[in-house]
C-alpha cells in the first residue's frame, strides 16, 4: 500500500473519530451540547496538528528524529510562567489566569524566549544546533527548578490551581482563545508557504541544502521561529503537551516509509488529531474525567517509544 | 576560473588557512594534497561557502562566491563532502534528482529528469536505481552521490575526500570517472585527495598546503617531486617512473 493511499485512510479515520465524538449519545440540551463539543474538536484538531507540524519542521532543521520542540524548554517556560503567575499575583487573579491576557503573555514570552535563544545562536557560525539543544535543556531544567521552588512556597490551594495547568487539557477552553489561535495559526501557515519547498532538500542535511542552493541560515531561522510560535500557540491552548510530537512524528515515518514532507507532514497531523480525539472520548466516556488526556497521550507514547527502542535494538 | 586572493579563516584564534592565494585551471582535475591539518578541507568548503572565510577574496569566473544568489551559485559549483549519512528513506534515483532541485525547485521538468537518467547512466546505477540508500555499500553509496552532483550539472566540482573508506577498484572506478567528467564535459574538478599516488597519476595540477599555508602549486610533475615531497610531508619518499606514471614509494 503506497502512502497517498496510507494518508487518506489516516484522514477517513480522523473524520470518523470527529463524527463520533460530537454524535456519540447526542441528546438532551443539543443546543447547548453540540457547540461546546464542536469547539473541543476543534481545539483538538488545531492543537494536534500544530505541535505534530513544529515537531516535524524541528526534526527536519535538526535531522534528528527523536528531538522535539520541548528540548527547548519552551514547556518548562510556559509552566514557570503559570506559576510565578498564581505566586505574585495569588489565586484572585482568576481573570489572568483564564483570559486572554495569561495567553498572550505566555505566547509572548515564550517566543521572545526563542528569538533570544536563537539569535545567539546565529551570531557565531561555529554555534550549531546541538548547542542550541543544550542551552535549552539547561534552561529548561533551570525553569523546571525555580518553577518547583516557588511551587513548595506557595498555598497548598493555589498549588492546586498550578497543579491543574500542569498537564494539557481541552475540558475548559476558553472559545475567544480558539478564534483567536485559529487567526494566528493560519498566518503562520500562510507564512510557512513560503519555504514549504526548502523542506525535503534541508532534510538531506546542512551541507548538502547549501549545496543545492538553500539559503540554510536564512530558511533555518525563520522555520524555528514558526516552531516556536505553533508550539507557544498549542502550549497556551491547551497545556505542555509536546510529548504527543515525538510520538505522532515518528509514528507516521514508520507507517508512511517516505521522506515526502508532504505527506510526513500531514500524516503526523491526522495521527495527533486521531490520538488526541481517541484519547479525549477515553477520558469523557471511559474514565468519566477521572484522568487528563496527557496523562493517556503518554501512558501510550511511553510503550511505544520502549517497543521502538526494542525493535531497534533486534535489529543490530 | 575560481579566483583564490588572501584568503584567511581561523576558528578561535588557531589560524587554519594563512593569507592563500591561488588559482583554479578552468576544465582541469586539481587535487588539493598535505599533511592532516594542512587546512584542505576548510579551504575548499570556503570555496562552496560551506564556510564563511575571515578575510580575502573567493570569486569564481570573477563573481564573488558571497554576493552571487545562493540558487545561481548551486547552478555553478557543486561540492561533495565526505560521505555523510542521510538517515532517510531515500531511494538512489530519488537522491540523484535532488540534484536538479536548484533548477527545479522541487517541481521536476521533462528536462529535469532527463538528466537525472543521463547521470544514473553515467554512473551505472541502473540497476540499483530503486535500492534505498541504506540497503547500498560504501562505494554504491559513494557513486549515487556523485551522481546526483553530475545531474546538479555544475561547471565546478568540488570533492573532499572521495575516496574515502573505498577499496581500490572502486576507488579506480571514481577517479576514472573524474578524469572523463574533465575530458569529455569540460568540467572543472577539485579534489581533497590523501593518497598521492592518486593525485599523481590522475590529476593535471597539485596544490599542495602545509600548516594552513601553500607549499608548492604547479602540474602534478613540478609537485610530484623528491624534494618537494620531503618539505610538505617531512618524511623521504621515493619517485619511481614506471610507464610513465610517478609512482610514490613511501613504506
Amino acid at each position: 500500500m503506497g502512502y497517498k493511499k496510507k494518508t487518506i485512510i489516516l484522514a477517513v479515520i480522523a473524520l470518523a473519530l470527529a463524527c463520533l465524538y460530537i454524535f456519540y449519545n447526542l441528546t438532551g440540551n443539543i443546543g447547548y451540547i453540540l457547540p461546546r463539543r464542536i469547539i473541543k474538536v476543534v481545539t483538538i484538531i488545531m492543537t494536534g496538528g500544530a505541535i505534530a507540524f513544529a515537531t516535524t519542521l524541528f526534526m527536519t532543521i535538526t535531522n534528528n528524529r527523536i528531538l522535539t520542540p520541548s528540548v527547548l524548554g519552551l514547556d518548562s517556560l510556559y509552566m514557570l510562567i503559570q506559576t510565578v503567575i498564581i505566586f505574585v499575583l495569588g489565586s484572585r487573579s482568576l481573570v489572568m489566569l483564564n483570559g486572554e491576557i495569561n495567553y498572550l503573555v505566555s505566547i509572548g514570552m515564550m517566543v521572545i524566549f526563542s528569538l533570544i535563544l536563537y539569535q545567539w545562536l546565529f551570531k557565531s557560525e561555529g554555534n550549531n544546533i546541538y548547542f542550541l539543544l543544550l542551552i535549552g535543556m539547561i534552561l529548561g531544567t533551570f525553569f523546571g527548578s525555580l518553577t518547583s521552588f516557588m511551587q513548595v512556597l506557595i498555598d497548598p490551594n493555589e498549588f492546586s490551581l498550578v497543579q491543574d495547568r500542569m498537564f494539557a487539557s481541552v475540558n475548559n477552553v476558553n472559545t475567544d482563545l480558539v478564534y483567536l489561535s485559529i487567526g494566528i495559526l493560519a498566518l503562520v501557515a500562510l507564512y510557512f508557504t513560503r519555504f514549504y519547498k526548502y523542506l525535503d532538500v534541508l532534510a538531506l542535511g546542512k551541507e548538502d541544502a547549501i549545496n543545492l542552493g538553500v539559503p540554510y541560515n536564512y530558511v533555518v531561522k525563520r522555520l524555528l521561529i514558526i516552531v516556536a510560535i505553533l508550539i507557544s500557540v498549542a502550549t497556551a491552548l491547551i497545556g505542555p503537551i509536546t510529548f504527543l510530537g515525538l510520538l505522532v512524528v515518528n509514528v507516521a515515518y514508520e507507517f508512511l516509509k517516505t521522506y515526502r514532507h508532504f505527506y510526513i507532514i500531514i500524516g503526523s497531523m491526522l495521527i495527533s488529531i486521531i490520538a488526541l480525539l481517541g484519547g479525549q472520548f477515553l477520558v469523557e466516556k471511559v474514565f468519566v474525567f477521572e484522568t487528563t488526556i496527557s496523562v493517556i497521550i503518554n501512558f501510550i507514547g511511553g510503550i511505544y517509544f520502549i517497543y521502538l527502542l526494542l525493535k531497534e535494538n533486534k535489529s543490530w | 576560473m575560481v579566483n583564490i586572493k588572501n584568503v584567511f579563516k581561523s576558528y578561535n584564534e588557531k589560524k587554519v588557512i594563512e593569507d592563500v592565494s591561488l588559482h583554479i585551471e578552468k576544465g582541469k582535475i586539481t587535487s588539493f594534497i598535505g599533511p592532516n591539518g594542512a587546512g584542505k578541507s576548510t579551504l575548499i568548503s570556503m570555496i562552496s561557502r560551506l564556510i564563511a572565510r575571515d578575510n580575502g577574496d573567493i570569486t569564481i569566473d570573477g563573481k564573488d562566491i558571497l554576493k552571487v544568489k545562493n540558487n545561481e551559485l548551486a547552478k555553478k559549483i557543486s561540492i561533495l563532502k565526505q560521505s555523510n549519512g542521510i538517515n532517510l528513506k531515500l531511494t538512489v534515483r530519488e537522491l540523484v534528482s535532488f540534484g536538479r532541485f536548484p533548477y527545479s525547485q522541487g517541481k521536476l521538468s521533462n528536462e529535469d529528469w532527463v538528466k537525472v537518467e543521463e547521470a544514473i547512466d553515467y554512473m551505472e546505477l541502473r540497476d540499483m536505481q530503486h535500492k534505498f540508500l541504506d540497503e547500498l555499500s560504501g562505494g554504491q553509496r559513494q557513486r549515487a552521490h556523485i551522481a546526483m552532483v553530475i545531474a546538479q550539472d555544475t561547471d565546478y566540482i568540488l570533492l573532499d575526500e572521495p575516496l574515502n573508506n573505498l577499496d581500490m577498484r572502486h576507488s579506480v572506478q571514481i577517479m576514472k570517472t573524474l578524469r572523463r567528467l574533465v575530458d569529455e564535459w569540460g568540467k572543472t574538478i577539485v579534489i581533497v585527495i590523501h593518497d598521492i599516488n592518486f593525485a599523481s597519476c590522475y590529476s593535471d595540477n597539485i596544490v599542495a598546503l602545509k600548516d594552513g599555508k601553500i607549499a608548492k602549486t604547479g602540474r602534478t610533475c613540478d609537485v610530484i617531486d623528491e624534494c618537494v615531497l620531503k618539505e610538505i610531508y617531512d618524511m623521504d619518499i621515493d619517485i619511481k617512473n614506471i610507464d610513465d606514471r610517478r609512482i610514490c614509494v613511501y613504506f
